[in-house]
């Protein structure tokens, strides 16, 4: 039904005039202030270029003149989705310069964070791609249960979106009474939930329609370009530095990564991509009863709490799973406060880097789904 | 004609009497569009499990006209570069060809503004001025995405009026008429003398029936098509296309769009009753049958019509372009034509 390539055979024995559109930075569909210029031929995307650069926000620069507890927050801006998630491997890094071994009850609420924090971000990521296909529905159910995970997040921290929770050497404060129980009440929610849409939308026919055999990333050409996370899954590699690299404690769970398989078409197309991110949450939910059940109810979170971060010379790459894909940070410490230099691998500006290469000679409303699919931050792509 | 006018019987001058049943549509339209909208953001919200609009009124029920009224007071915004005069005209065609099919609706067996003996075929004719409303207002904005989006709309109504009008065909052949109160009046007592069940007739008529019902299901997919919901609203296609045709369009102006949306959600709703549903009819023999009641029926049918749609469109994703003109013409009009055929036979036989 939706073999792209034989339209563009077709397309292409027709002269005819081809238009440029500039799809963004004011446009729904671009998940941001991103802008494409596209150029179509009929409805034939023959070429996407993608222009960034207007939610740059000079994160790396103003860290040099922050203190580093004060580059927390800025690091919760940068992919504003999955704030958490991103205050990991700097805190980790800084962790491991200045030498800090923290203690069980601190790591165990890092990953149960974490991870409802990743549901939140592919429950956003679903939603998102399921409303650009026009199926608008999915979306509100998604962003009713995200409700539920943000308002744990807000009792433990203070913030919906941006938390400044983790910080070097424990967390900003403990987590409420009662916390166990309504993770675990979430991670039922989150369940029902994805079994909903799952029949509601990921398994529609219109929705296999349009996102089957649209947007196929190869495997070689998804590793050439370093894509990481669902998108890199999505084409049938089996990596996560969860498992890969192992760090923080997830070497004491028990949890699989789904890789795309092609069910509904080839392997690495936009059902594939998403797939993953729908059968990601339910690893994540496993991961999370497993720590519930594995978490101490003793310790206390600011033991280890340094006076002053201040990391000896020297420099560290670390870089964790965030929900989008491999986030890394480059710390060069001059054995001040402040840091020397920060340059930050954002995963959406690498994962957005294949958009040129995958969606020529399909059609424009495919454009879209690809965008969608590859799930991108615009605060992480400018920075 | 047997079936007379009421309005005739009630005014004796001619000129006041047409002028009257020219506006009872529009004062009808005005009404049910307020509705539509109420019905669109409150069945929306439930299907969410959200409320929806609750601040304005009772339950929010005069949302409608609050926004009715935001929409009046919005500037009107013509971009420089538009062809000003297609540009201004284009939504009060598009609302003109909505409009006229009013014309032909049988609302009651005492009432409808124009009997004219070709009355499906007029819907289908006048039904096509949208598509040069949607071009003009496409062209005239002067803005890709509108180009984009008239393109689209006209390929997909050409596409979609085929199969639909071979469903009308049909079922004209049956009913032996394109007039449609004759039609209403045909699939009169139960409601298993409906043209969804196979029409009027004794038990022989039982193998056309998969058939009548499979024409039902044509039609409902080309009409919404034609009237642009998902999952066919390629020419708005929000996530690509912003707004498709009406981008640039802001306040009455859009408000007419709008409107125009509405009005012809209603139409192909009351034409899919009036041929399928028996149209004022009550499905239970004489039970509360008769000219008031017969519009009651045929407004309730019509509105679930119309439900089903809103149904559909909270429910549904979006189709793309090329897989809409696949099921348009390698789906939709070969089974249509296979439908037609297998009526004309049973039509020959009877």
């Amino acid at each position: 039904m939706s073999v792209p390539k034989k339209i563009e055979l077709a397309y292409s024995q027709i002269n005819s005039d081809r238009m440029r559109v500039n799809v963004g930075p004011q446009h729904p569909s671009t998940h941001g202030v991103l802008r494409l210029e596209v150029e179509i031929d009929g409805e034939i995307v023959t070429e996407v270029i993608p222009h960034l650069g207007y939610l740059h926000r000079c994160f790396e620069k103003h860290c040099e003149k922050m203190t580093y507890p004060q580059v927390i927050p800025y690091i919760d801006r940068i992919d504003y989705i999955a704030s958490m998630n991103n205050e990991l491997p700097f805190v980790i890094g800084m962790e491991k310069m200045m030498g800090i071994k923290v203690n069980d009850r601190v790591e165990y609420i890092r990953v149960i964070m974490s991870e409802l924090n990743r549901i939140a971000n592919h429950q956003i990521a679903v939603a998102t791609f399921g409303l650009d296909a026009g199926a608008f529905t999915p979306f509100l159910y998604f962003f009713r249960d995200r409700e539920y995970i943000l308002a744990i997040l807000e009792k433990a921290s203070g913030g919906r979106l941006l938390y400044n929770y983790f910080w070097v050497g424990g967390l900003a404060a403990d987590v409420h009474p009662g916390f166990k129980q309504e993770v675990l009440d979430i991670v039922k929610q989150v369940r029902k939930t994805n079994k909903e849409i799952l029949d509601l939308l990921i398994y529609n026919k219109i929705f296999i329609d349009r996102t089957a055999n649209v947007g196929i990333l190869p495997t070689d050409v998804a590793i050439s370009y370093a894509c990481s996370g669902p998108v890199l899954r999505g084409s049938g590699v089996k990596w996560d530095l969860r498992k890969n690299e192992t760090y923080s404690i997830y070497d004491r769970f028990d949890f699989d990564i789904p890789v795309g398989v092609g069910e509904a078409g080839t392997v690495g197309d936009c059902w594939d991509r998403n797939m993953v991110r729908m059968l990601e949450m339910e690893q994540s939910c496993r991961i999370i009863e497993q720590a519930i059940a594995q978490m101490p109810d003793e310790g206390n979170v600011q033991e280890t709490l340094p006076k002053k971060v201040r990391p000896p010379k020297g420099e560290i790459y670390v870089r964790a799973e965030n929900p989008k894909g491999d986030l890394g940070f480059y710390i060069v410490s001059n054995g001040t406060d402040k840091p020397d230099r920060i340059k930050c691998r954002g995963t959406s500006f690498v994962n957005l880097s294949i958009i040129p290469e995958i969606s020529k000679g399909y059609m424009f409303a495919d454009l879209i789904l690809i965008l969608g699919s590859i799930d991108i931050v615009l605060g992480e792509v400018d920075r | 004609m047997e079936t007379t006018n009421f309005i005739y019987n009630l005014i004796n001058n001619d000129i006041v009497a047409m002028v009257i049943i020219g506006a009872m549509p529009l004062v009808f339209l005005l009404g049910y569009a307020l509705l539509a909208i109420l019905g669109e953001l409150k069945i929306s919200a439930w299907i969410q499990e959200r409320l929806g609009p609750m601040r304005t009124g009772p339950w929010g029920i005069l949302q409608p006209i609050a926004e009715v009224v935001k929409l009046l007071q919005k500037e009107d915004i013509t971009p420089d570069s538009a062809n000003k005069p297609l540009y201004n005209l284009a939504p009060f065609i598009i609302f003109t060809g909505a409009y006229a099919s009013y014309a032909v609706i049988p609302f009651s067996s005492h009432f409808v503004p124009a009997g004219i003996n070709l009355g499906l075929f007029f819907i289908f004719a006048v039904g096509s001025i949208a598509t040069i409303g949607i071009v003009m207002g496409g062209w005239a904005s002067s803005n890709k995405y509108s180009l984009i989006g008239a393109m689209r709309s006209v390929s997909q109504i050409v596409s979609y009026e085929i199969p639909g009008a071979m469903v009308i065909l049909s079922i004209a052949v049956m009913a032996s008429s394109l007039n449609m109160q004759t039609i209403n009046h045909q699939q009169g007592g139960w409601f298993w003398n409906w043209y969804l069940f196979g029409g009027p007739g004794t038990l022989s008529k039982l193998w056309v029936i998969p058939f009548t019902l499979g024409l039902c299901l044509i039609y409902m997919i080309a009409s919404l098509a034609e009237t642009n919901r998902i999952p066919f609203d390629i020419p708005e296609g929000e996530s690509e296309l912003v707004a498709g045709y009406h981008t640039e369009y802001s306040g009455m102006k859009f408000a007419m769009f709008f409107f125009a949306e509405y009005a012809n959600m209603f139409v192909v709703a009351a034409v899919m009753t009036t041929v399928f549903l028996g149209g004022w009819n009550s499905p239970f023999g004489s039970f509360l049958n008769g000219p008031f009641w017969g519009a009651f029926w045929f407004i309730g049918k019509a509105f679930f019509i119309v439900y089903l749609q809103i149904w559909l469109r909270w429910t549904l994703p979006r189709l793309r372009v090329d897989q809409l003109m696949f099921v348009g013409w390698k789906v939709l009009l070969p089974f249509s034509l296979i439908c037609f055929l297998a009526i004309s036979f049973f039509r020959m036989l009877n």
